[in-house]
């Protein structure tokens, strides 16, 4: 395969998706630039910034969504590192169906709003051939079960569902085929607080558990606080500043990061 | 010759050389990838979109004056969709027309396959509302276009899925899915799921959708299959009855209402079927023998 650059097989740690300097231009204006980084296998990295810091542009074009104008996005498949990038569109897509999985900020983005939450759940398993009504009713309602949606909403609409149930509802569609990578982007947004902090503990709970790696963009430090093993802030389209969570919350070093901190309300 | 026998040999049957030969290359095309929907340059026709335009546009590209010349509308020659377009061909194209299914060899229809197996050589042209199947589900036409592209159907059987959720049996009875030649998903047309095994026939099938500017075909013997779940399988669907005028217990019936008491009775959708079946002495229920009327 043309797009393979080593066999790394065996090797314990060797990351889950890579990315080489990554760039994205909207004409003369720059998207995201310079952008480098491993994520390794259950790992959860944040990427936090203001509006317009590129955080999306940059989730995007990992996410095969938008097309990079510079950089490649290889990812481990199989043991062998792959140009996201360059491979084939329908390989692409497959990637998005299986190994990889979408969280959008608005819940009916992600979701098909005329069809029941068991179908919605169902999409994934009939995209990859499951062709038994039972088997796929089966799974569905044990998925609406970890996200905690009764069994009896199973055929109502997404239109029924409040927001926090939507975005329920979106994640476990997102997770039934058992992705190895989830990019969020911005999960929590537009929900109340006390809707997000049970979003949040159930993301905790099914990342830890399925193992996932995933990259949430977000605006939000509480999110990136209890969800993100590692940080990455953002600002004018640049990469700013990495480290850990909680090194970068605690004791940040650049300017913008030390201003986002101190800029979140203390209750 | 003078200028008009050359005109006489040209422009049979209402369309233009041009309209024709750019209809027949997309026939062609059709026949050559099965269940593929090529896009046509649809023209306007002297009747509005609905009423059979793709379907006359690929009469009129495919007639030639030795042809003979059916229509139906739900399986009946005698309603005013056939009616209207049956003259419109004695007029532009004189060519011969009939009722006999078995007499024709194109046979225009609307919501229907003739119960009498169509044979080789024999044309059936289906008059197509919405061509694309997966369009209710998803409706940019980019994206299923895209998903006809990559083989990505999974969405067709969130149909049938929601179908079985809801109505607890896949209720969808008209315009039911088939993938052709184990490729492309396609809209066999608004006929009832009945006909649906009917598709894999000795005939040529060609689907026009004048408004939505597609065509698409099945040559002959094409594998059709109707899209199903392993534990909800395909079925047919029919009336618990026979026909009470022919008596017919294996054709595809309507209901038709008779007084506003409740009276009804069902009769074969398709005329010529039935009506060959009294000529040969068969008797439904309420049915009069034809020599007695």
């Amino acid at each position: 395969m043309k797009d393979m650059i080593e066999d790394r097989a065996g090797a314990t740690d060797r990351p889950l998706l890579t990315v080489e300097g990554l760039a994205k231009y909207y004409g003369g204006r720059i998207g995201c630039e310079e952008v480098s980084f491993d994520l390794y296998p259950g790992e959860v990295m944040g990427i936090v910034g203001e509006s317009g810091s590129g955080k999306t542009t940059l989730l995007n074009c990992l996410a095969g969504h938008l097309a990079p104008d510079t950089g490649r996005v290889l990812f481990d498949r199989a043991g062998q590192m792959v140009d996201t990038v360059t491979m084939s569109e329908p390989e692409r897509r497959m990637l998005g169906r299986t190994d990889w999985a979408f969280v959008h900020q608005h819940a009916h983005e992600g979701l098909r709003m005329n069809v029941s939450a068991g179908g919605n759940v169902g999409e994934r398993l009939m995209g990859l051939g499951a062709r038994h009504y039972g088997d796929i009713r089966a799974k569905a309602e044990d998925w609406l079960g970890r996200v905690e949606i009764a069994a009896d909403r199973m055929d109502d609409r997404p239109k029924a569902f409040s927001g926090g149930m939507r975005q329920r509802l979106q994640i476990a569609r997102n997770l039934v085929t058992g992705p190895r990578l989830v990019f969020m982007d911005e999960p929590t947004g537009g929900l109340d607080v006390s809707v997000q902090a049970r979003l949040l503990d159930l993301l905790r709970g099914l990342v830890r558990e399925m193992g996932l790696s995933a990259i949430i963009v977000t605006h939000d430090l509480a999110v990136v606080r209890l969800l993100a093993d590692r940080l990455m802030v953002m600002k004018s389209g640049h990469v700013v500043e990495t480290g850990l969570t909680d090194q970068v919350l605690d004791d940040p070093q650049h300017a913008y990061t030390q201003l986002l901190v101190s800029s979140v309300l203390q209750v | 010759m003078s200028v008009e026998q050359i005109a006489g040999e040209y422009n049979f049957a209402y369309l233009d050389e041009q309209t024709k030969r750019m209809i027949r290359r997309a026939l062609l095309k059709a026949l050559a990838i099965p269940g593929y929907q090529v896009p046509f340059a649809s023209r306007e026709m002297p009747m509005p979109y609905g009423w059979g335009t793709g379907g006359v546009q690929i009469s009129a590209a495919i007639m030639v004056p030795e042809d003979r010349f059916k229509v139906i509308d739900q399986g009946a020659d005698d309603t005013t969709n056939a009616v209207s377009i049956r003259r419109f061909f004695e007029k532009v194209a004189q060519v011969e027309t009939t009722e006999k299914t078995a007499e024709a060899t194109v046979i225009q229809t609307r919501h229907r396959i003739p119960e009498r197996d169509l044979t080789e050589g024999q044309v059936l042209v289906y008059q197509v509302p919405i061509p694309e199947p997966l369009r209710f589900l998803e409706p940019s036409e980019v994206e299923t276009r895209k998903m006809h592209a990559l083989e990505e159907y999974g969405l067709m059987h969130v149909k049938l899925y929601e179908d079985i959720a809801r109505h607890g049996e896949i209720a969808t009875a008209y315009a039911y899915p088939v993938k052709v030649e184990g490729r492309y998903v396609m809209d066999p047309s608004p006929i009832p799921k009945f006909d649906n095994p009917k598709l894999e026939m000795a005939g040529i099938q060609l689907f026009g959708a004048g408004r939505e500017q597609r065509i698409y075909a099945l040559p002959p013997y094409c594998e059709v299959v109707s899209l199903d779940f392993e534990d909800y399988p395909f079925t047919r669907m029919r009336a618990e009855h026979c026909c009470d005028l022919c008596g017919a217990e294996e054709s595809y019936l309507d209901e038709v209402i008779t007084d506003d008491a409740g009276g009804r009775m069902f009769v074969c959708s398709d005329t010529d079927f039935c009506g060959e079946r009294r000529a040969a002495g068969h008797l439904g229920p309420l049915g009069v023998a034809e020599n007695a009327a």
